[in-house]
């Protein structure tokens, strides 16, 4: 196996597990309707318990997305990490607290009460892919950084990765076009949420607010993504060149989706798929949009993650120094250690059947009061 | 205080608030795979009721395990991020190796086993809880290797190209996931979870014999707590030994500051406590040898010849062979001329295995704090010793039946739940604080591994999480005490 191809075979698997993830987010989404007011008490457990069953596949493949690009592209993690402190650490302290809100909310003796872990629950279902959003966004307009890898023989200052400004990250919140992707993301898995919940849980009042949640959101959502889009596919992007210079390129995304047109098919099929599933949500007596609205999810969010890095581009530029951008072949791990990781990803079809087939025991029954109420464990 | 004593702050904090929770989840998963197997193989539905208290406590605390342990990910990258690039590639194969292998068997499983016991059958519902604790176990492994790594950084290269230390070949990975310090700190951690699951499944089951609550079920479950325990702590023993020869041949400085050994020598004595001296048995621990050679932080410090006659270096030398290294290593990387390209190679792979000592400023720094290592180290071993000999007498107390008598011994088992937290902490104290000032031992000091932040920046996040960290801490032990008041609802209460 080549360098090159077990790069690009990890920079797909990164492309894959971001896809999950956004898809999963529908856990963050679903949450919101905790704050809805319509929805009595019981309701909104039902709600809780529902996204309760699934919450850690999400936050796992959080945590396997992030172990993933550490393992496999070091130095994004290094760069990014370290330089954009502040936005990783809002993520980071959101998670922290839906991961324990499901335990504890329901206790007795849990100082916040279930109000303040349901707040908790619906920030990080706000916060949560916003922030993702945003991050990504600045796939695409790029960061202040620099990467100097003889650094390290400087006592004085020996970090190869500095970021150029005391925000650390939060100045990616004034770049328009990330917080666009931002916005769309907060819409998409809101729409994905509701339309989880139409299909896990049988209850009426229920499946009329979640409808209405999809035909609120459907504007907002094609607004963010479609500006996003746009403002992407007319804008500069940033190229390298065989020898690994980079340099600016006009309608540089606009090409790859041209040049690349196996990517263009998986984004277009994405795209229906979603809106299939949107359309089934909110104009059918249809339950399964979840379904074709994942799966969308999961290819746009490949096909975008593959317009970032392949086709000769830096997936996370330095608008400080260009050549300090990092690309798939200037960031990765060493040959030997892609080629383990190569070896043991064999392993993910296993993951997925049992993982499938463990989910397909337990959403058997679908979540209904009397399923609650008669349950021995639940949040 | 500069941003990386903030740093170092940070995320020991981190590092020591998710081991409290860690290692209960990797005992009581024991205990609870142990009941419920029980449950099936006797169709006594006692069995399965008991397993569904304990699967209670065990979901309180497995939440916030899991909470903590994604921020001690994020900080790798965050805080550390020279260390991040420069382990990455070694990293690489052992995280994916833990991701795929146990991190969804964990999460999958751990809702099965939670809310599938009227959903899956019975024998899946037993295979998720067993599975549940074994991919506990495996992720454990993964992430000890890493760990060990740091400690004794075998199988890699520094590559010069990347700057970073790289595996080359499969004898390096296997050199790497078979490395001794990895194995023993493995079986020493997991092992320390089943003592810790043990006492406390002991101790909350003496609190409802002392308060004569559910007392079928507290006997039982002390019982099936003793064993799992107990033999825990002869594990706990035997990979501590194998620890401290590793330590002495791999970390000898910080065996030296674990027995504050200031002059070394062949028939090293074992401080107790000061002024309590066992002849010769630190050499016996240390070696397996009476009259082995134990080198003191003078030794090492000054350079000593080993009992195989190696001479090691003083560290001025190391020091002045790692600026060397650096030195080369600038030119290599900034100079186009082909020969003094080749020259600053040749220089740089001399000096290299102690290029991290380039960045020291004096001999003294590679000295950790000795009082706290020497303390730690007694703390741990008297706390360990002290736990295993109450899970003994309660295992005898159930058999000769005296667990009604020996009510001093039921308040010991609760005292005990407590003490197991501080002899854990006490040992990642030993193995962290002991191999300061090192993140990977000779490589890579801690000036060296952090990320370019401010000093305010990382103070900020240090406070928010220790903020965060009393709350959970607070909100967990009140519910847990609240669901030991409330019992098990395996027998009828008295009135």
């Amino acid at each position: 196996m080549s360098y090159e191809f077990l790069q690009n075979y990890w920079w797909c698997l990164i492309a894959l597990l971001g896809g999950l993830l956004v898809a999963l987010m529908f856990v963050q989404g679903a949450n919101l309707h905790l704050g809805n007011r319509v929805l009595s008490d019981v309701q909104k457990r039902m709600v809780l318990n529902s996204t309760g069953r699934k919450w850690e596949l999400t936050f796992t493949t959080l945590v396997t997305f992030g172990g993933a690009f550490f393992a496999s592209f070091p130095l994004f993690y290094s760069t990014s990490f370290g330089g954009a402190y502040w936005v990783w650490v809002l993520l980071l302290l959101s998670f922290v607290f839906q991961a324990v809100a499901y335990e504890f909310q329901n206790k007795k003796g849990n100082l916040l009460g279930v109000k303040g872990f349901r707040i908790a629950l619906i920030c990080n279902g706000i916060l949560a892919p916003f922030l993702v959003g945003t991050a990504v966004g600045t796939f695409f307009t790029g960061s202040d950084f620099t990467v100097n890898k003889v650094a390290i023989t400087d006592p004085l200052s020996p970090v190869i990765s500095t970021w150029g400004n005391c925000w650390h990250g939060l100045e990616a919140l004034g770049q328009f076009h990330a917080v666009l992707l931002g916005c769309t993301l907060m819409f998409l898995t809101c729409i994905l949420g509701a339309l989880y919940i139409l299909n896990n849980i049988d209850d009426t009042q229920i499946h009329s607010q979640v409808r209405r949640t999809v035909k609120l959101c459907i504007l907002p959502f094609l607004l963010f993504f479609l500006c996003w889009l746009v403002i992407l596919l007319v804008g500069v992007g940033y190229a390298v060149d065989e020898a690994g210079v980079v340099s600016l390129e006009k309608y540089k995304y606009l090409h790859n989706f041209l040049q690349m047109p196996a990517v263009l098919i998986l984004f277009l099929v994405g795209v229906v798929l979603v809106l299939c599933g949107i359309y089934q949500g909110a104009f059918t007596k249809s339950r399964s949009g979840i379904w074709p609205a994942g799966i969308g999810t999961v290819l746009v969010v490949m096909a975008v993650f593959f317009i970032a890095g392949f086709n000769g581009t830096a997936y996370y530029p330095s608008c400080t120094d260009l050549q300090s951008s990092l690309t798939i072949r200037n960031s990765s791990s060493s040959q030997f250690t892609l080629q383990v990781m190569f070896w043991v990803s064999l392993l993910i079809p296993f993951v997925v059947a049992y993982i499938a087939y463990a989910w397909h025991q337990m959403d058997r029954k679908k979540i209904t009061q009397d399923e609650i109420s008669g349950t021995p464990h639940k949040y | 205080m500069d941003v990386i004593i903030w740093s170092r702050i940070q995320f020991a904090m981190t590092a020591a608030y998710h081991w409290l929770f860690v290692q209960l989840t990797l005992g009581l998963a024991l205990v609870m795979a142990v009941m419920e197997t029980i449950w099936l193989v006797k169709k006594d539905e006692f069995w399965k009721k008991t397993a569904q208290f304990w699967m209670k406590l065990f979901a309180i605390n497995f939440a916030v395990g899991i909470a903590t342990g994604i921020i001690l990910e994020f900080e790798f990258g965050t805080n550390w991020s020279n260390y991040s690039w420069f382990v990455g590639d070694m990293f690489g194969a052992p995280l994916a190796i833990e991701g795929i292998l146990a991190f969804f068997m964990e999460a999958t499983f751990f809702a099965v086993m939670f809310f599938g016991w009227d959903k899956v059958s019975p024998k899946f519902h037993l295979a998720s809880t067993w599975l549940t604790g074994i991919g506990a176990t495996i992720s454990a492994y993964w992430i000890l290797v890493a760990n060990g790594w740091m400690q004794n950084p075998v199988g890699t290269t520094f590559n010069p190209e990347t700057v970073r230390s790289e595996m080359a070949s499969a004898a390096a990975f296997w050199e790497v996931i078979t490395n001794p310090v990895a194995v023993s700190k493995f079986f020493h951690a997991v092992t320390s979870g089943w003592v810790t699951g043990g006492i406390f499944v002991v101790g909350v089951s003496a609190w409802y014999l002392l308060h004569d609550r559910q007392s079928q079920f507290a006997r039982k479950s002390l019982l099936i707590g003793a064993i799992v325990g107990l033999v825990g702590s002869g594990a706990v023993m035997l990979s501590g030994d194998s620890s401290g020869v590793h330590a002495a041949e791999f970390q000898p400085m910080k065996l030296a500051a674990a027995e504050g050994l200031q002059d070394g020598g062949n028939g090293a004595a074992f401080t107790i406590v000061p002024g309590i001296k066992v002849p010769k048995m630190l050499s016996i621990l240390a070696t397996h040898d009476p009259d082995g050679f134990v080198p003191g932080i003078n030794d090492i410090l000054r350079g000593y010849t080993d009992s195989e006659g190696n001479v090691v270096p003083s560290v001025a030398e190391k020091m002045a062979m790692g600026r060397e290294a650096l030195v080369a290593l600038s030119i290599y990387r900034t100079t186009d001329d082909p020969s003094e390209k080749a020259e600053a190679r040749y220089a740089l792979e001399e000096n290299v295995q102690y290029m991290g000592y380039g960045h020291l400023e004096k001999p003294e720094d590679v000295v950790p704090p000795v009082g706290v290592v020497f303390w730690a180290f007694r703390l741990m071993i008297g706390l360990g010793m002290l736990i295993a000999l109450v899970l003994l007498l309660s295992l005898i107390a159930v058999w000769k039946d005296k667990l009604g008598a020996w009510k001093w011994l039921l308040w010991a088992a609760i005292i005990c739940i407590p003490l197991a937290y501080i002899c854990g902490q006490a040992g990642w104290i030993v193995a962290e604080v002991g191999r300061q000032p090192w993140t990977i031992q000779g490589l890579l000091p801690v000036n060296v591994a952090i990320s370019s932040l401010s000093a305010a920046a990382v103070k900020t996040t240090f406070f928010i999480f220790l903020a965060v960290f009393a709350l959970f801490l607070a909100i967990e032990i009140r519910i847990m005490i609240r669901a030991i008041r409330k019992g098990p609802e395996v027998e009828p209460e008295k009135s």
